[in-house]
């Protein structure tokens, strides 16, 4: 269960330091070390200009243990602009102490100021643990579905 | 899909006592916010107890509480207890060899929709399930009255 504010947490904007961090914390979730991925997502995503990409960085103690990776999407298949997730990982550690929770909330806050009124996000349909998460937060299946066909 | 009454009345239990994991609360409690038969709902606390989601507390003010972690707990395990929620693609007797292909088929899009069903039912919580109760009930309540200074704020 988590122990919500058990300690205090800051969430700021990544900066290039962050990307040793966030490449271990993606590896040690998914067993893959993307660095080169890492890398672009931070030109685009961490360098300036941002034009509606945001890369939000939770911090306990000074040190980054989490992160949340989000960019404004419009028009896609017709969809009006909305914010979508494509990347979250807490610290393996510091789980299910609500430091997700706060990630998310600080980019709804974000993408609400910035006039976005939806969120939206893909996630395997058998990673129960991801998709609590964000069924805890409110969101439900949305009006699109994911398709697809091995190429012959 | 429906949700049969065994389930129904399970999941007000298990939402009720879920709520308030240290609240005891007796059948008859239950059944009359719910306005279900008390009869048939004791029944369901019995399978609930056999399950080991609910307790039950002896004694005088007993009752039942609620023993797992309802932030764990989801709607799939609550369900499940009570009717099963794979498809099943079958006819009674043998298949002629058309049959085959077309049942294997079915099976396949059968999988997909329980994969789907598993993929929802299996990862809201009862305490997410009670969060979004409550959001319902905030949006459809009538608003209060507006007050003379709210009133006043328009828009320049
Ligand atoms: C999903 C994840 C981000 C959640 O982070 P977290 O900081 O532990 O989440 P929170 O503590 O804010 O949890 C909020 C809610 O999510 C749900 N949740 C979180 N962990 C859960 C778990 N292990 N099981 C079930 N539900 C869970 C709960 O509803 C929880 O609410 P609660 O406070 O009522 O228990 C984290 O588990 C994670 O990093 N997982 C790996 C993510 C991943 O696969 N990334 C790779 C692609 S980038």
């Amino acid at each position: 269960m988590s122990a919500r504010g058990a300690f205090p947490i800051s969430i700021r904007n990544a900066g290039a330091a962050d990307l040793d961090t966030v490449v271990r914390l993606d590896r040690e979730t998914t067993g893959i070390e993307k660095r080169a991925y890492w890398q672009e997502a931070f030109a685009r995503h961490v360098a300036p200009p941002h034009n509606g990409r945001l890369f939000l960085v939770a911090e306990k103690d000074g040190a980054a243990v989490g992160f949340i990776v989000a960019e404004i999407r419009a028009w896609e298949f017709g969809s009006p602009p909305c914010g979508w997730v494509f990347a979250l990982n807490v610290a393996r550690g510091l789980r299910e102490h609500g430091i997700a929770s706060v990630l998310y909330d600080q980019l709804c806050a974000r993408l609400r100021a910035a006039g976005i009124d939806t969120i939206r996000t893909m996630v395997a349909v058998t990673n129960k643990v991801n998709l609590s998460f964000f069924r805890s937060m409110g969101m439900t299946s949305g009006p699109y579905i994911e398709l697809e066909k091995r190429i012959e | 899909m429906k949700i049969q009454k065994g389930s129904l009345l399970a999941l007000y239990a298990a939402l009720e006592l879920g709520q308030e994991p240290e609240r005891q609360l007796s059948t008859a409690d239950i059944a009359a916010k719910y306005g279900v038969s008390a009869h048939h709902l004791a029944k369901v606390m019995r399978h609930l107890v056999r399950s080991g989601l609910i307790q039950a507390v002896r004694g005088v003010g007993g009752g039942y509480r609620f023993a797992g972690n309802p932030r764990r707990t989801t709607l799939l395990e609550v369900i499940q207890l009570f009717e099963p929620m794979e498809s099943t693609v079958e006819l009674a007797g043998t298949a002629g060899a058309a049959a085959t292909p077309v049942i294997a088929e079915l099976r396949s899009i059968a999988g997909e929709i329980d994969e789907l069903t598993r993929a929802v039912l299996d990862t809201i919580t009862l305490r997410t399930l009670l969060n979004a109760i409550e959001r319902r009930a905030k949006a459809s309540a009538p608003s209060p009255p507006r007050t003379g200074r709210a009133r006043q704020r328009r828009p320049a």
